[in-house]
């Protein structure tokens, strides 16, 4: 029999907000473990939340993003569970108004056919704190407790592992574009739970649910659904059955593990917060987010390649990351060859980028200083060889090519006289390379032409020095 | 006359003439709770010096002889209330030794109007109780009689301002915890609209019901303590942002014309006979200074109790849930997490507060969720309703504020329900959210105990219940009448 898996996956995401979502405090990552804790995000007693305007705005922005229904009303309900990095032992999420209702994804499959993925619904609750187990203690950091956190919870539409992936991947897209979040998963800044049942081809109804946790990388969320839907298939296949239940994915190991059998499933207890009241969302307030609303990330390919010529691929490289695309379009909008400057991007800069281990924002190379570099190459004042190298000392010192061209005396030689000589001196240098030519093997040309660069340390305009060799050698 | 026999109102003009200085008011306050607290045990935590040093920061700036409101006036804390640098336990062996890192908002309000913040009262132990025999650290005795319980939660502040131990007190109203104990006291409590003064540092029980007010001596304190507590706060957003009136300008305008409601529902069987007959004099006086007597119903009394007993359990359940160990308080160590919860949370609350913490869980609890906390929240909807249409044929509603006198200790502790039915004049208001007080308007003969009358009024009403209160109050003697101690 075969079979296939129904996936779902649970996206929590960390909002882009100065303040925490019930308190004043900095949000940013990497502070000394509990400097940034106020009474309110330590839950000591007598404190009272006060609701983060920004992170609300962030998530109903989210909301017109992947076409969800904005709630005009919607609420707080405390989430009751006991767990150390919980300060009040209640969570403050949305339970059953969400601010977000319905809406979709967009995902690109193989051989370029698009699927929708449904989400069911986009609601905002406050992070938790984060523990770490010693020896013998654990000590709990609360600077995350607090911080904005923003749930996507799809639809079971998801078929296979690679679907997986492509959704996350997508919804990372546009929620880095959108400015929500940065979603870096090395920051937790992005986290995933999955939940993942396999059933005949064919049956309607969905096999025994199992939700996995602990999916800590993209990648890990496909290796933890490709084990997860082997072993239920397995199971199945064997007669046994797969029971309702959470595992633990365990990268290391390449496996997940039971975590809680359906008997031990929490029992939250939701109720309506008293302390806060309910958000109304007004009309205002969703076209206020409408006007915030960046270009979708398949819009802005399109445009792309429609507005500087670009091959599908390199458009959809650039798009990928948001903060590329707009150092690429701010070069390529002052350029009059926008395909070279993309050329330059996709080839010289990713790779000299992840060779040094920098991000796009680290980049010292101005984009106007590439706008200029492509001008001086197309004009002819620097060889296409002379500017890879001018490209990585604009890299290592942020100088303007002009300035370093200057400095380094770099500029092309296009004087016929000049380059006569160089070519003379070439011819004489390799008679059996001129033999070769002339007895038919038009390719010893090339051994020539290097020749001849060699002598003018690179400077000579190539597509001169070729014409006039033909000419030597042709004539003789 | 001693210092501390006076009123705020009393105390302030001698301090703005400069005839006394905020140290003596404090000293003389000092003098009462050494000569009788040891037998009332009103106080859990007294710093003198500091209380002294805060009053002679007072005397150095002025602040007394100035227009301030509460400059040099000592005031006493509910324990459930912070104080930055003081203890606050909340009556509970889980928060022993917990010190405050921050001060509430009606803290802030006490400071900024001069007020010395004078130290802790007892409580039911997180204001679960009517008889502050729930405290961990041991019962307030009445004042009237050192058999009784003197109500509760807030026993140790009504106490404390009926026996001369300070000139107000703060205490916490969830479901009749400032009135009751006034009225068992025999002093003034006022309980502000939910939303009038903000919850910000009250350590909460039931969220939705929770509101702190003042114990004072007379009405006129009541109305200048009003004054200075209410507003709202960024903090709480629950408070809410309507001017704030001069309560204390609008005392003396008399009840003439004013239409005085009567709950058919709240004459009930059982209730103490001379209660019954004192608030039926102290209506007859209202009706002769001019008031109108009419009539009113609310059906859906017989509901309150239960109605409270699942919504405020069902939020203190939640509220309670971070006592655990983890970050402040006492902790029990034990096998694992779960285990040190288990022992901390066993060890540290009282058998009260576990019984309702339970009885919370179980009303929230998957399969009982819809059949208990859904339904009491409609019943609660109903209840408020009640109000809003009596409110349409009365101005002020008057009625019993308990349906008896202070009881014996440990009368009524082996049965929680027959305690639970002392708040039921009370606990209505709570989940009406609407402001009420309860002044002195009599005494039981034999024992000589105090009886209360509790005025309520509408919505942000506060102005019309204070100035019925007044009413009554200036024409009669009751509040004048102090304990023997
Ligand atoms: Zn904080």
């Amino acid at each position: 029999m075969q079979y296939e898996a129904v996936i779902g996956l649970e996206v929590h995401v960390q909002l882009k907000t100065k303040s925490k979502m019930f308190c004043g405090c900095a949000t940013e990552f990497g502070g000394s473990p509990n400097t940034q804790v106020c009474p309110v995000c330590l839950g000591y007693p007598g404190v009272l939340p006060v609701m983060n305007e920004e992170a609300v705005s962030k998530t109903i922005r989210t909301g017109l993003m992947i076409g969800s229904k904005v709630a005009g009303f919607s609420k707080w309900d405390r989430k009751s569970y006991f767990y150390p990095d919980m300060p009040k032992n209640y969570q403050i999420s949305q339970y059953d108004l969400p601010l977000c209702a319905e809406g979709a994804v967009e995902i690109k499959l193989d051989g370029g056919k698009t699927k929708a993925i449904g989400v069911t619904r986009a609601h905002l609750e406050e992070d938790v704190a984060k523990s770490t187990h010693f020896e013998t203690t654990s000590g709990v950091d609360f600077n995350r407790a607090g911080v904005p956190l923003m749930e996507v919870v799809s639809e079971p539409d998801m078929r296979s592992p690679e679907e997986a992936f492509a959704y996350i991947t997508a919804l990372k897209e546009i929620l880095v574009s959108g400015g929500i979040s940065d979603c870096d998963m090395e920051k937790g800044q992005l986290r995933c739970d999955s939940n993942v049942s396999v059933r005949p081809i064919g049956q309607k109804e969905f096999g025994e649910k199992v939700e996995i946790k602990n999916m800590n990388t993209i990648s890990g969320v496909r290796r933890a659904l490709a084990y997860e839907i082997q072993r239920q298939t397995a199971a199945l296949q064997k007669g046994e059955k797969v029971s309702q239940e959470t595992r633990r994915w365990d990268d290391a190991a390449g496996r997940t593990f039971v975590m809680r059998t359906k008997e031990y499933a929490h029992d939250y207890r939701y109720f309506p917060d008293p302390d806060l009241m309910p958000v109304v969302v007004s009309e205002e307030m969703i076209a206020a987010a409408r006007k915030l609303l960046p270009e979708l990330p398949e819009a802005k390919r399109q445009r792309f390649i429609k507005q500087y010529g670009l091959p599908e691929y390199d458009a959809g490289v650039l798009v990928a990351d948001t903060a590329l695309a707009g150092y690429y379009e701010k070069a390529a909008v002052a350029s009059k060859n926008p395909k070279a400057i993309s050329n330059w991007v996709m080839t010289e800069l990713l790779g000299k980028l992840s060779e040094a281990k920098r991000t796009i924002g680290e980049c010292a190379i101005q984009p106007e200083h590439l706008t200029e570099l492509v001008a001086l190459v197309d004009g002819g004042q620097i060889s296409g060889k002379i500017g890879k190298e001018v490209f990585a000392e604009m890299f290592d010192s942020g100088k303007s090519p002009g300035l370093i061209v200057k400095e380094k005396g770099l500029v092309q030689v296009s004087d016929t006289g000049a380059l006569e000589g160089f070519v003379n001196e070439a011819i004489a240098k390799s008679p059996k390379s001129v033999a070769d030519f002339k007895a038919g093997n038009e390719g010893a040309i090339n051994f020539l032409k290097g020749q001849v660069m060699k002598l003018s340390k690179g400077k000579a305009n190539p597509q001169l020095v070729g014409e006039i060799l033909q000419r030597k050698l042709r004539g003789g | 006359m001693s210092l501390h026999t006076l009123t705020i109102h009393q105390l302030r003009e001698k301090l703005r003439r400069g005839n006394v200085s905020a140290r003596e008011a404090t000293q003389s306050l000092l003098d009462r709770i050494q000569s009788v607290d040891g037998k009332l045990k009103a106080y859990l935590w007294l710093d003198a010096e500091d209380a002294l040093a805060q009053a002679d920061a007072i005397d150095r700036s002025g602040i007394a002889k100035n227009g301030k409101l509460l400059g040099g006036v000592p005031v006493a804390i509910k324990d459930v209330i912070n104080v930055e640098g003081q203890p606050c336990t909340c009556a509970s062996k889980i928060l022993k030794g917990h010190t405050s890192v921050y001060d509430a908002f009606v803290v802030q309000r006490l400071r900024e109007a001069g007020a010395i913040l004078l130290g802790r009262t007892n409580m039911d132990e997180f204001a679960m109780g009517s008889s502050t025999e729930n405290s961990s650290w041991g019962i307030t005795h009445n004042p009237w009689d050192l058999e009784r319980i003197p109500g509760g939660s807030s026993g140790g502040s009504a106490a404390a301002v009926a026996a001369d131990e300070a000139f107000a007190a703060l205490g916490s109203d969830t479901g009749g915890s400032i009135r009751q104990p006034a009225s068992l006291c025999g002093c003034v409590g006022f309980k502000p609209t939910y939303g009038r003064v903000s919850r910000y540092g009250l350590v909460a029980f039931a969220s939705s019901l929770d509101q702190v007010g003042p114990f004072t001596k007379d009405v006129a304190d009541g109305a200048l303590m009003l004054r200075v507590l209410a507003g709202h706060d960024p903090h709480d957003t629950t408070s809410v942002p309507q001017p704030v009136p001069d309560y204390t300008a609008g005392l003396g305008k008399g009840v003439k014309g004013l239409r005085i409601g009567l709950p058919k529902e709240y004459f009930i069987d059982g209730m103490d006979r001379e209660v019954e007959a004192a608030v039926r004099a102290a209506i007859k006086k209202l009706q002769d200074l001019g008031a109108e007597i009419v009539e009113i119903s609310l059906p859906h009394t017989d509901y309150a109790v239960a109605v409270y007993y699942l919504i405020a359990t069902a939020e203190a359940s939640a509220n309670l849930a971070r006592f655990d160990g983890v970050r402040y308080g006492a902790r029990v160590t034990g096998e694992d997490v779960i285990d040190m919860y288990g022992k901390t949370r066993g060890a540290g609350f009282g058998p009260e507060v576990k019984r309702r913490i339970i009885l919370g869980t179980y009303a929230l609890s998957a399969g009982y969720h819809d059949a208990y906390y859904v339904r009491a929240q409609k019943v609660r909807t109903l209840i408020r309703q009640d109000f809003e249409k009596a409110f349409e044929r009365c101005d002020v509603i008057v009625t019993p504020t308990s349906p008896e006198v202070a009881f014996r200790i440990g009368e009524k502790t082996d049965d929680p329900l027959k305690m639970y039915l002392c708040d039921i004049f009370t606990i209505s208001v709570n989940l009406a959210g609407i402001c009420g007080v309860s002044l002195p308007c009599g005494f039981t003969n034999d024992p000589r105990l105090p009886i209360g009358l509790q005025v309520l009024g509408k919505p942000f009403g506060e102005e019309t219940v204070l100035g019925v209160a007044h009413a009554y109050e200036q024409a009669t003697e009751w509040h004048k009448a102090r304990p023997n101690l």
